[in-house]
């Protein structure tokens, strides 16, 4: 299909202005999948958006591919539909904590356990944004909004947690601003065959705003977040000598020398294990009593629901008897009336 | 075999099966119906059974039932009452004793009237004949399980499977009645018990013991004689409603060389159709069994955003589930077939039995001016056709269908004649042209208004599309004033226009009337038989029964005001009698309304517009 010259990151610029607010995360978030659009040397017309509705689902009027603004919380339903009926397409979904995780979550948590190749970015503002400021389902416990003026008295989802626990092969997470990283995560995320979740820590700068700052600010990120890698060893911290590792089952930050932790003793990064325990406890970490885990937590191989439609339609067409129509109305029990 | 005692011509006949819901009554019904088709008979059939999996044994609520209406000449329903009716069990005989036509036959399992059963069907004494006052049928007496009994005893089957063949035993039986051959039947189970050689053997057996029993009793039983019917030549097979649907998307999706996908989930009585299309990837569907509704029609949205033929199938709590999905492919345009077979409502309502309440629903359930087609199918094998012009229609015209059945129509059957798919047809996908230089996403062909279909995956053609209103003239978002009520308007005309493509309503029945009964949908073969007799009887009633329900044919008004008195019959309480009197309001409608979960009965039609003739 791209077999065309590679396209530059601009030419999946589309001619709509972008309308976010001047200082939204999204902006930069369009701006990393663009380029990695371009660093994948994607042709326009294989390329399907799909969102829902939401600030981060107008995403699609601003990509020069095909694209599809659907309706609040189906847009996984609707991207499903068109990769399982069109495979050759590459699928990407656009979707808001609120979007995917409230009047989606049915949706998302199936997509994701049927395992469909799509590409899915949840923008976690940590807020409904476009219906000005309500409390989402990432929103923290005790958060004041629009709609819990007096806190919330629910606990938060945690995407990466809900993905995994839905059998989720690929989760990935990243911040907004940080372009390098998440043009990375994306790449990644295409690369991986069967659905992929990227949770995007977005800022929200009218309605939530600073809501990840205490791990994105750039003072403190270095400490207060760590970058996975896989076949890594687990370092974060500004002069890379603080790490994790498993003390009993419970995961553990140290500081390299004290104590009499060595490098050796950090744990190295298996994205590709197929056991989830690490997994979900690298996703659920929370600061401040651990780093926010950044990079491609979890990445294993599996069926993949599209491909297995496909396979199973030829492997059915070889051995029926039935080619058309006409074969299988004169298949059964018929009988002539002379 | 013997010359029989007691012959009984008749054009045309109902038996019914009635057992125990584990008592093997549908496979029963089913069989005796192919060999009356196989015989070259019209025939009619309907099941009945409890919503239920395994109702209470023994109770009337458990009671499973099969009618079958079989003629000489055409047969349009499953008959309203029986000429004979088999009763494996007291229930069966309380439940279906009101069913019999005056001086029929009933073949009662007396065995089975013991006093716990005859307690639980709700007898109070230990004879059901004289307590229903059934004096004046023919009773068969025949002690069922025991004759099978008697005829496995050398076998060495186990007791359960003994008591499993009595069906075969009340099979045979009534085969002797009707002087039908065995031999379907006798293929039937050499097949379906190919791998257990003692049980083809047992159920061939009872089959033939059970037919011998006729011959024993011939004395006292009057046996039937029905003429082949006088049939259109060709191949045949029995369809139902459901497979008939489905059978019509998968036509369509050949004539118009579009890849066929089903997004459903599964719901009682609609489960049939994704059952039947997920069985033929060997034709290249796509099944999507969805984790909800809301999921099977959105993955339907999406591939028909691509390009497929994309239909969603459900019963009404699922079409109300649907809602703001329809509406999404009507501003997106997006070719799509939303079939709805109805059953009793509200909320979960009767699931298993029928009606035709969601009309209203069809027609204006979504937020919005959201205008669909909707189009009903009026008998078993008609679905084929409706299903068919419903993917047509959605295709050409690029914009939602909704395709009303319902659960009468669903689970009946009838003989269909085999079609040529090159006698039907074509349908025209309207791609958009990849040279055109103005292309844009909307851009729409002047006659219908159908806007062209670009598919991802085309160069240079990419484009956005959504639920946001948009630019007349280039598809972009817009949230300007006028430009939503052109498209408003717009979307209202080009569902309108559809009438200039669906044929105009035909009226049936005398010229001269003077009360024209209308309905539309699942009703047609009691209103058509209804109509029919009367005006065999010297009365003069004419019919107009409507497939094409939004937009309505062309020459509706014109039909309907040649008429001193309409009467709009339904299975509702007057929703399509509402609808044609909100478009044409200076006509009266006379309203005939029943929601029992049942068919109207030919009896009650008829004796509702005789009354009419009396005003
Ligand atoms: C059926 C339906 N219910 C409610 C809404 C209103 N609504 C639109 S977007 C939204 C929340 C969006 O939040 P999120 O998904 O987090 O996206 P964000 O705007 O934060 O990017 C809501 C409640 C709607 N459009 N449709
Ligand atoms: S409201 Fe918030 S999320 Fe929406 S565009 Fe503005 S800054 Fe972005
Ligand atoms: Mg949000």
């Amino acid at each position: 299909m791209s077999e065309q010259c590679q396209l530059k990151y601009t030419d999946f610029k589309s001619d709509q202005s972008v309308k976010w607010c001047p200082g939204c995360g999204d902006h930069a978030v369009l701006n990393s999948v663009q380029k990695a659009m371009a660093n994948l040397g994607y042709s326009k017309e294989e390329v399907a958006v799909i969102s829902g509705i939401g600030c981060s689902s107008r995403f699609p009027y601003y990509m020069d591919t095909y694209g599809f603004h659907t309706i609040h919380g189906r847009g996984s339903a609707i991207a499903s539909g068109v990769k399982v009926a069109n495979p050759d397409l590459k699928v990407w979904q656009i979707t808001g904590d609120g979007d995917a995780l409230a009047i989606g979550g049915n949706h998302f948590i199936h997509t994701i356990r049927r395992n469909i190749d799509l590409n899915v970015i949840l923008f976690n503002n940590q807020i409904y944004g476009l219906t000005k400021g309500q409390y989402s389902p990432t929103s923290k416990r005790g958060f004041i909004s629009k709609t819990s003026p007096f806190g919330t008295v629910e606990a938060p989802f945690r995407p990466g947690e809900l993905c995994i626990g839905a059998r989720g092969q690929f989760f990935a997470r990243c911040i907004d601003k940080d372009l390098k990283h998440s043009v990375k995560m994306m790449e990644e995320a295409a690369g991986h065959e069967g659905t992929s979740i990227v949770e995007v820590l977005q800022n929200c700068v009218i309605y939530n705003d600073k809501t990840h700052n205490a791990i994105t600010d750039k003072a403190h990120s270095a400490d207060r977040t760590i970058k996975l890698e896989h076949g890594e060893p687990m370092l974060y911290g500004k002069d890379q000598n603080k790490g994790l590792l498993l003390d009993g089952l419970n995961v553990k930050t140290v500081t390299i020398g004290e104590n009499g932790v060595t490098l050796d003793d950090i744990l190295v990064h298996d994205a590709h294990c197929e056991d989830i325990t690490l997994h979900l406890k690298l996703a659920d970490m929370e600061y401040p009593d651990y780093p926010v885990a950044l990079g491609v937590i979890r990445s294993v191989k599996g069926p993949v629901y599209d491909q297995c439609v496909e396979r199973q339609l030829e492997e059915v067409q070889e051995i029926s008897k039935i080619k058309s129509f006409n074969d299988l109305i004169h298949s059964g029990d018929v009988w002539d009336v002379e | 075999m013997g010359k029989r005692s007691k012959v009984i011509e008749k054009e045309e006949v109902v038996v019914r099966f009635s057992g125990d819901s584990g008592d093997g009554m549908q496979l029963t019904g089913t069989l005796f119906s192919y060999t009356s088709a196989i015989f070259g008979n019209d025939i009619s059939t309907f099941p009945d059974y409890p919503s239920e999996i395994r109702a209470p044994q023994g109770t009337i609520s458990g009671v499973s039932g099969f009618q079958i209406h079989f003629g000489h000449s055409e047969v349009f329903t499953p008959g309203d009452y029986c000429d004979v009716l088999v009763a494996m069990n007291p229930a069966a005989l309380k439940a279906n004793a009101k069913w019999m036509k005056p001086g029929g036959t009933i073949i009662l399992d007396v065995d089975s009237c013991d006093e716990k059963n005859l307690k639980k069907a709700g007898y109070e004494t230990n004879d059901p004949i004289i307590e229903g006052k059934l004096g004046d049928y023919h009773i068969v007496k025949a002690p069922i399980t025991t004759l099978t009994k008697e005829s496995l005893k050398d076998m060495g089957l186990d007791n359960k499977s003994i008591l499993r063949s009595k069906n075969m035993y009340a099979l045979g039986l009534v085969y002797w009645l009707f002087d039908r051959p065995l031999t379907h039947t006798q293929d039937y189970i050499k097949k379906k018990f190919a791998k257990n050689p003692l049980v083809v053997e047992a159920n061939l057996k009872v089959l033939d013991d059970g037919y011998n029993y006729g011959g024993i009793i011939q004395a006292m039983t009057p046996s039937y004689h029905i003429h082949p019917a006088d049939i259109k030549k060709g191949k045949y097979r029995n369809l139902s409603g459901n497979v008939a649907v489905a059978w019509g998307f998968l036509a369509a999706a050949e004539k118009s060389k579009l890849k066929l996908f089903l997004g459903s989930y599964p719901i009682t009585p609609a489960t049939e159709i994704l059952q039947e299309l997920s069985a033929r990837k060997d034709l290249g569907v796509k099944v999507f069994q969805a984790e909800d509704e809301i999921a099977g029609i959105c993955t339907a949205i999406g591939a028909s955003f691509t390009g497929n033929l994309a239909i969603t199938t459900t019963s009404g709590p699922g079409l109300a589930l649907k809602g703001e999905a329809i509406g999404l492919a009507i501003i997106a345009e997006l070719p799509l077939v939303v079939v709805n077979v109805q059953r009793g409502g509200p909320s979960t309502g009767l699931p298993t039995k029928t009606e035709q309440s969601d009309l209203m629903q069809a027609l204006y359930g979504r937020n919005g001016e959201s205008p669909a087609i909707v189009i009903a199918a009026s008998s078993p094998t008609n679905c084929f056709d409706y299903a068919f012009y419903a993917a047509k229609i959605a295709v050409e015209h690029m914009t939602p269908v909704i395709l009303l059945t319902d659960g009468f129509l669903a689970n009946g059957t009838q003989p269909w004649r085999l079609p040529n798919l090159e006698e039907w047809p074509d349908i025209e996908v309207p791609y958009a042209d990849e040279n055109d230089e103005d292309w844009h996403p909307y851009k729409r062909d002047a006659v219908k208004l159908a806007r062209y279909w670009a598919t991802p995956g085309t160069k240079g053609m990419n484009h956005r599309i959504g639920g946001l209103e948009k630019d007349e003239h280039t598809g972009a978002v817009s949230h300007d004033a006028l430009n939503h009520q052109n498209m408003v308007e717009l979307r209202e005309e080009k569902i309108k226009r559809v009438a200039k493509f669906v044929p105009e309503l035909e009226v049936i029945g005398e010229e001269d009337a003077d009360i024209l009964v209308v309905g539309w949908g699942g009703t047609f073969g009691h209103l058509y038989t209804a109509v029919d007799e009367l005006d065999h009887e010297g009365h003069k009633f004419a019919l107009a029964h409507f497939n094409y329900i939004n937009p309505l044919p062309v020459n509706t008004y014109d039909v309907l005001k040649k008429y001193k008195k309409i009467v709009v019959c339904e299975l509702n309480l007057g929703q399509f009698a509402n609808y044609l009197l909100m478009n044409f309001p200076d006509l009266e409608y006379l309203r005939f309304n029943k929601v029992q979960g049942q068919p109207f009965t030919v009896v009650e039609l008829k004796e509702h517009f005789k009354s009419l003739l009396e005003e």
